[in-house]
C-alpha cells in the first residue's frame, strides 16, 4: 500500500496519474453540474418564503463547502510534502490554491447576491460571510507567498508552512467570528431560521455538490499536470514525452 | 541543561545589545502608534463618547500595524549578513534560538508599547477599568503577535521584494486576537467580568507558544535552501 | 576511509538541474579545490555538504550516517564559511567573535580573542563596529574562525580569498595547509589558483544546460 502510494512522489508517475484521473473526472463533473443546475433552477419547487431567490443555494452551498474542503486538501498536501519531502505534494498544493480561492470568491459573490433581496443590502457583516472573506485572504496569502519566490521549490515549502498555519487558524477564526457576530448582532439583522429542506429541493443540491467536488478535483488535477510540466521542463523524461506526442 | 541555558542567554544578550545600538529603529513604531491614535480624533471627531467606544479597537489595530512594521527586524539582518546560516551550521537547537529571538523582539518592541498604553488611553478617553483591561489584553496578546509575526518573517526573509506580503500573510491570522481583546475591553467598560475572553486569549497564547518556534525554525531552514 | 561522502546528489535550483548523480568523497589529509564556471553550482554543492540545503535527490553521509541523523556530531566537526561573512555590522570584531564562539560551544576569553585579532592583522581595530572596517578586514574577522574551532576536522570554504590582500591570502593558505597536514580535510572553492601542495587535488563541476 505504502509502496503504491509513495511512487507518486516521482513527478513522472504523478503526471501519469493526473492524466488518468482527469479523464475520469471531467466529463461526470460537467454532466452532474448541468443536471443539478437545470433541475435546481428550473424544475425544483419555489420556496414558500423566499420565492425564486432561494435557488442561488444550488451554486452558493456547493461552492462554500468546496472552498473549505479545498483548503483542507491543500493543507494535507502541504503536510505530505513537509513530512515525506515530496516535490509533487507541493505542486499539488499550489495547484489547488487558486481553485479554492475561486470557489471562495464564488461563495462570497453568490452570498452577497443572495443578501440583496433578503437583507436589502449587498454586504452585511454576517458571521459566515465574514469568515468566508477571511478564508479568501488566507488563500490569497498562500498564493502571493508562492508567487513571490523565484525558486519555486523553496516557494512551495514556504507556502506549505503558511497553509498549515492557516489550517490551524481556520477553526479559531471561524468560532471567534461567530462569537463576535452574536455579540454585536443588533436588531437590524434579520436572521432566517433554516427550515428543513424538502427532498425535491435537496436532490439537485446533492447532485450539484458532487458535481462541484469533481469539478474542483478535475481542474486541480489539470493544473497540477501543467505545474509538473512547467517545473520539470528541462528534465529528460518530459522531453521524451513530447517527442512521443509529436509522432 | 546548562548548555541550552547558555544558548538562550547568548542569543538574548546579542539581540538586546543590537536593539540598544539601534534605538531609533525601536522608537519609530512607538511614534507611529502615537500618531495613528492622534489621527482618529481628527478623523472621526473629538466626541468623548465616540472615542471611548472605538478607542480599544483603535489602540489594538495601531499595535498590530506598528508591530508589522518592526517585525522584519527579527531575522532580516541575520539573514542578509549570514548570521542565520552560521547559527544553522553551529548545530544549536534552532527551536530554542527562535524562541529566544521572539522573546527578545517582544521585550523590545511591545513592552514599551504596553507601558505607553495609559497615555493612549487618556487620549481616547478610556475609563480606568478599560485601561486595565486593555493593558492585560496587550500583555497576553502581543506575545502572540510576535510569535505569529516571527513565522511570517522567517517565511519571507529571503524575498527581495518582501514588503507588503508580510502584512498580507499575517493580518488574517491576527483577527481572533483582535476580536477577543476588544470584546474583553468592551465587557470591562460595562463592568462585566471579562475573564472568559482572557482565558481564550491565554489558550491561543499557549497554542502559539507550542507551535510557533517549531514553525519558525523550519521556515528559517527553508530560507537557506 | 573518507569522512564525508556524497552519493548520487542531484540539485535543482530555479527549476534548472545544476548537477545530477554526483558522487564525491572527502577524507583526511586532503585539500580539494572545487572548480567550475560561474553558475555551475559550486556554492549549492558546498551548502548541501554543510547541511544547510537539502539535495533534491541523494544523500550526504558523515561517518556512515546521514548528516541529518548524525546531527550534533556532524556540526561540531565541520566548519563552513560562506560568501556571507556572518558578522553583524553593528557589533564589534570582539563581540562578533565572542557570540560566534558561544554559538558553536567554544570557550574563549576576551584577551585570547584580542590576541587572535592582532595576529590576523586587526590590532587596534577590535573595538570598532564591523561596518567601519574594509571588506578585506571584515573577511579577516570571519576567517578568524579557522583558528577558533579546533575540533572541526572538515572545512568547507566558499571563496575565502575574496577581498583579501596578498599577505592575507598567504596567511590563510598556510593555515589550510597546516590543517590538512595535521589530518584535517578541506574543500575550497576559489577562482584564484592555489599554491601547489602534495595534499592538493582538484574537483571539477561542469556547467549544464
Amino acid at each position: 500500500m505504502w509502496k503504491w502510494f509513495s511512487q507518486y512522489a516521482k513527478p513522472e508517475k504523478a503526471y501519469q496519474l493526473c492524466g488518468t484521473l482527469f479523464r475520469w473526472f471531467w466529463l461526470p463533473s460537467l454532466l452532474l453540474i448541468l443536471v443539478g443546475t437545470v433541475w435546481g433552477l428550473v424544475f425544483a419547487p419555489q420556496d414558500y418564503q423566499q420565492g425564486d431567490s432561494f435557488r442561488i443555494i444550488y451554486i452558493h452551498v456547493p461552492s462554500a463547502l468546496l472552498s473549505m474542503s479545498a483548503y483542507v486538501a491543500m493543507a494535507v498536501a502541504a503536510l505530505v510534502g513537509l513530512v515525506w519531502q515530496w516535490r509533487t505534494a507541493y505542486m499539488a498544493m499550489i495547484a489547488i490554491a487558486p481553485v479554492g480561492a475561486v470557489m471562495t470568491f464564488i461563495a462570497l459573490f453568490t452570498g452577497a447576491a443572495w443578501g440583496k433581496p433578503m437583507w436589502g443590502t449587498w454586504w452585511i457583516w454576517d458571521a459566515r460571510l465574514t469568515s468566508q472573506l477571511i478564508l479568501l485572504f488566507l488563500y490569497l496569502g498562500v498564493i502571493a507567498l508562492y508567487s513571490a519566490f523565484d525558486d519555486k521549490q523553496q516557494g512551495g515549502k514556504a507556502a506549505g508552512i503558511m497553509a498549515l498555519v492557516g489550517v490551524v487558524n481556520i477553526p479559531i477564526i471561524h468560532y471567534s467570528v461567530e462569537w463576535w457576530n452574536t455579540l454585536h448582532q443588533g436588531a437590524t439583522i434579520t436572521k432566517f431560521d433554516k427550515p428543513s429542506i424538502a427532498p425535491e429541493m435537496l436532490w439537485p443540491l446533492l447532485i450539484n455538490l458532487l458535481g462541484f467536488a469533481l469539478f474542483v478535483a478535475a481542474v486541480s488535477i489539470k493544473r497540477m499536470r501543467n505545474e509538473i510540466v512547467r517545473r520539470e521542463i528541462h528534465r529528460p523524461w518530459i522531453k521524451s514525452l513530447f517527442l512521443e506526442n509529436e509522432k | 541543561m546548562s548548555s541550552s541555558f547558555s544558548i538562550i542567554n547568548g542569543v538574548m544578550r546579542r539581540d538586546l545589545i543590537l536593539a540598544f545600538r539601534q534605538k531609533a529603529e525601536l522608537a519609530q513604531p512607538l511614534m507611529f502608534v502615537l500618531m495613528v491614535v492622534t489621527l482618529f480624533p481628527l478623523g472621526v471627531g473629538p466626541s468623548p463618547e465616540l472615542l471611548q467606544r472605538i478607542g480599544p479597537g483603535i489602540i489594538w489595530i495601531a499595535a498590530i500595524l506598528s508591530g508589522l512594521m518592526g517585525m522584519e527586524r527579527m531575522f532580516r539582518d541575520d539573514y542578509h549578513d549570514g548570521s542565520t546560516e552560521q547559527m544553522l551550521v553551529s548545530g544549536m537547537p534552532m527551536v530554542l534560538v527562535s524562541a529566544a529571538k521572539i522573546f527578545c523582539h517582544w521585550l523590545v518592541s511591545f513592552v514599551p508599547l504596553i507601558i505607553l498604553t495609559p497615555l493612549l488611553a487618556v487620549f481616547l478617553n478610556l475609563t480606568w477599568d478599560m485601561t486595565v483591561a486593555l493593558m492585560i489584553t496587550l500583555l497576553i496578546g502581543t506575545p502572540v503577535l510576535s510569535m505569529l509575526g516571527a513565522i511570517g518573517v522567517a517565511l519571507t526573509v529571503g524575498l527581495r521584494k518582501g514588503g507588503l506580503i508580510l502584512s498580507l500573510l499575517l493580518i488574517p491570522v491576527f483577527i481572533p486576537l483582535l476580536i477577543f481583546a476588544t470584546s474583553a475591553i468592551e465587557s470591562a467598560s460595562m463592568r462585566l467580568p471579562y475573564l472568559p475572553q482572557l482565558a481564550i486569549m491565554g489558550a491561543i497564547l499557549l497554542l502559539t507558544a507550542a507551535l510557533a518556534p517549531v514553525a519558525v525554525s523550519y521556515a528559517l531552514k527553508v530560507s537557506q535552501h | 576511509m573518507a569522512d564525508l561522502i556524497a552519493q548520487k546528489l542531484m540539485c535543482i535550483k530555479r527549476d534548472r538541474v545544476l548537477f545530477e548523480a554526483l558522487d564525491f568523497s572527502l577524507g583526511a589529509k586532503q585539500i580539494v579545490h572545487l572548480k567550475g564556471p560561474n553558475g555551475a553550482g559550486k556554492t549549492s554543492f558546498l551548502r548541501i555538504l554543510a547541511g544547510l540545503a537539502t539535495a533534491t535527490e541523494g544523500v550526504v553521509k558523515y561517518k556512515e550516517k546521514n548528516i541529518e541523523s548524525a546531527g550534533h556530531d556532524f556540526y561540531t566537526s565541520t566548519l563552513y564559511i560562506g560568501h556571507k561573512s556572518g558578522l553583524n555590522s553593528a557589533l564589534t570584531g570582539i563581540e562578533n567573535t565572542q557570540f560566534w564562539a558561544n554559538q558553536h560551544g567554544i570557550d574563549i576569553s576576551q584577551s585570547e580573542i584580542i590576541a587572535l585579532l592582532g595576529m590576523i592583522g586587526l590590532a587596534g581595530l577590535e573595538d570598532l563596529p564591523v561596518a567601519h572596517l574594509s571588506a578585506g578586514q571584515q573577511r579577516r574577522v570571519s576567517l578568524l574562525r579557522l583558528w577558533l574551532k579546533s575540533q572541526a576536522r572538515i572545512w568547507l570554504l566558499d571563496e575565502p580569498f575574496t577581498a583579501l590582500d596578498v599577505q592575507g591570502v598567504a596567511l590563510i593558505e598556510k593555515k589550510i595547509q597546516e590543517h590538512a597536514e595535521s589530518g584535517g580535510s578541506v574543500l575550497i572553492t576559489s577562482h584564484q589558483a592555489l599554491q601547489p601542495h602534495p595534499l592538493k587535488s582538484e574537483f571539477m563541476l561542469e556547467y549544464r544546460f
